[in-house]
């Protein structure tokens, strides 16, 4: 069992509160970017998410008292920033200082500082695990560890849920993009922004986070990355006449990440269709794998946090 | 197709077009011996006439590099019509699909570019305007080139692509199966 620090009340944390228990864990704080809710002895998860519902924040406190809550684990679910990846860098920095676990689902720290944040965890007593800033659910990056990543040569995959719901309903429906965005967008798959998405943005930093595991030193920056906007209903209509369809793929290798609209054959392996996300990775004595899931959702990606949990504390 | 490397030489396609009478073929095909091509293959597309009324033909030939060129000038001096010589033997197709405005940036410029320098040959190109010509358009192009070519090819696609403001969306080579 282990007390867990959470910070972010969004889809993901809010999660990851209601799961806690299921999974043995207990909360002992939580914020959001304007109050926190801290007990030593566990917050009521039931009285904190209703609170959030009802009043938009979990609790009166100054949102930083939750770092210096005790607690076991911190789990870093605040919005992925680019760049100098904060706030969520220095939560991270702030629990290795302190000698405790970082679990994160916010994908700045480890796809711009992995570095930095490798280094602090080497003078800290607690770990940094990060399952679920990549493919959500899948298990992508605990199998590239049990595989080892000196038997990985590259990893490849459809890793953004949105833009892929997106290419499978232009294809299925003879539909132009302005129009299955707005779809998506009312289904709640894409965001009122979703330049994030369908610019490759969140690809690419799911493929620089797996390259910077393969052991490479990459950030965004590093990414050679083009999205699916300007691509219109005839291209994909070109491409069905063929027996093709078009995939936003992202490539990880050691030495580069890639990612951008591919042909792929309409019934293969990468061709999965709607938010369905694919890993797939290349060994050297194990052959191909495929692993196919939901890439994103609150419980989806909580459990893959609680997840990382369990292997930090068993 | 079977990528051919045998012996000592390289492998060339050429393209015939030969008169609907017999004897054509021979003749055609004794130049090519004599100038040391060694004939791997010949592909007559019978019943498949040129506007002309003649018969096109395709003959793998296998030759050292520097030779080809006489087997060319001897099949030209025997007086056959060479359609196409000179291009080396494509192993591998790739099917890219060109997004943007491609009558505006001169669609059959592009694709001479893409032969000229990607040492690829446009097989065969299908074009979807929906919007007349003025406006954004695909095209999806088959694109042969020798294997280990295959990647540089396409990095000058994306090259030339990029000067042009076209889209390209590459086949994923590898995992897509
Ligand atoms: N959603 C998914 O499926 C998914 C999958 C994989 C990874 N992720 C990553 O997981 C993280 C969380 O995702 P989400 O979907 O839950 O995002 P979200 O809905 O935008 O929630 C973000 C939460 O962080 C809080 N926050 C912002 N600044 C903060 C600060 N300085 N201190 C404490 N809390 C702060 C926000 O507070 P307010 O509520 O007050 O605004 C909000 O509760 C992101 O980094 C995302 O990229 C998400």
């Amino acid at each position: 069992m282990a007390r867990l620090a959470v910070l972010g009340a969004g889809a993901v944390g809010r999660s990851v509160i209601d799961l806690a228990s299921e999974y043995g864990h207990t909360v002992t704080a939580v914020a959001d970017s304007r109050g926190a809710a801290v007990d030593p002895d566990g917050v009521d998860s039931r009285d904190v998410l209703d609170r959030k519902a009802s009043d938009g924040t979990v609790g009166d406190v100054d949102p930083e008292t939750v770092l210096s809550a005790e607690y076991d684990v911190l789990v870093e679910a605040t919005p992925t920033t680019l760049g100098d990846a904060e706030p969520g860098f220095t939560h991270a920095r702030r629990a290795l200082v302190d000698d405790r676990h970082v679990v994160l689902a916010n994908k700045g720290p480890v796809a711009e500082r992995y570095g930095e944040l490798r280094e602090l965890e080497t003078e800290s007593a607690g770990s940094v695990r990060f399952e679920a800033t990549v493919g959500g659910a899948i298990p992508a990056l605990s199998t590239l560890e049990d595989l080892g990543a000196g038997h990985v040569t590259a990893v490849r995959g459809v890793l953004n849920g949105t833009a892929n719901f997106i290419l499978t309903r232009m294809a299925a429906e003879g539909l132009d993009y302005e129009h299955v965005l707005a779809e998506a967008q009312d289904l709640g798959v894409a965001e009122a922004d979703p330049s994030f998405d369908v610019e490759g943005t969140d690809a690419a930093l799911k493929c620089v986070i797996v390259a910077n595991v393969l052991g490479g030193e990459f950030s965004l920056a590093d990414a050679d990355v083009s999205g699916i906007e300007g691509i219109p209903g005839s291209a994909l209509e070109l491409a069905a006449e063929d027996g093709r369809t078009v995939r936003l793929i992202g490539e990880a290798t050691r030495e580069s990440v890639r990612v951008g609209p591919r042909l792929v054959p309409e019934n293969g392996t990468l061709a999965v269709t709607g938010t369905r996300n694919i890993v797939q990775i290349e060994t050297t004595h194990a052959g191909r794998l495929n692993i196919s899931g939901r890439g994103a959702g609150g419980p989806e990606t909580a459990s893959a946090v609680l997840a990382d949990v369990g292997r930090l504390t068993r | 197709m079977s990528d051919v490397e045998a012996g000592s030489g390289r492998a060339y396609t050429i393209r015939l077009e030969l008169a609907d009478e017999p004897g054509e073929l021979l003749n055609a095909l004794r130049p090519i011996a004599e100038a040391g091509g060694n004939l791997l293959s010949i592909y007559h597309e019978r019943g498949n006439l040129t506007p002309r009324g003649r018969i096109p033909v395709e003959v793998d030939v296998e030759c050292a590099p520097g030779r080809f060129d006489g087997v060319v000038e001897a099949l030209r001096e025997a007086g056959v019509n060479v359609v196409q010589a000179g291009e080396e033997r494509y192993g591998e197709e790739v099917t890219v699909v060109l997004v943007g405005h491609l009558i505006d940036t001169d669609l059959s410029d592009t694709l001479k570019r893409f032969e000229e320098c990607a040492s690829a040959s446009v097989v065969d190109v299908s074009l979807s305007a929906p919007q007349g010509t003025d406006d954004v358009s695909s095209a999806r192009l088959r694109l042969a080139a020798e294997a280990e070519r295959v990647s540089s090819a396409l990095a000058t696609v994306r090259e030339i692509a990029t000067e042009k403001e076209l889209l390209v969306i590459e086949p994923q080579l590898d995992g897509g199966a």
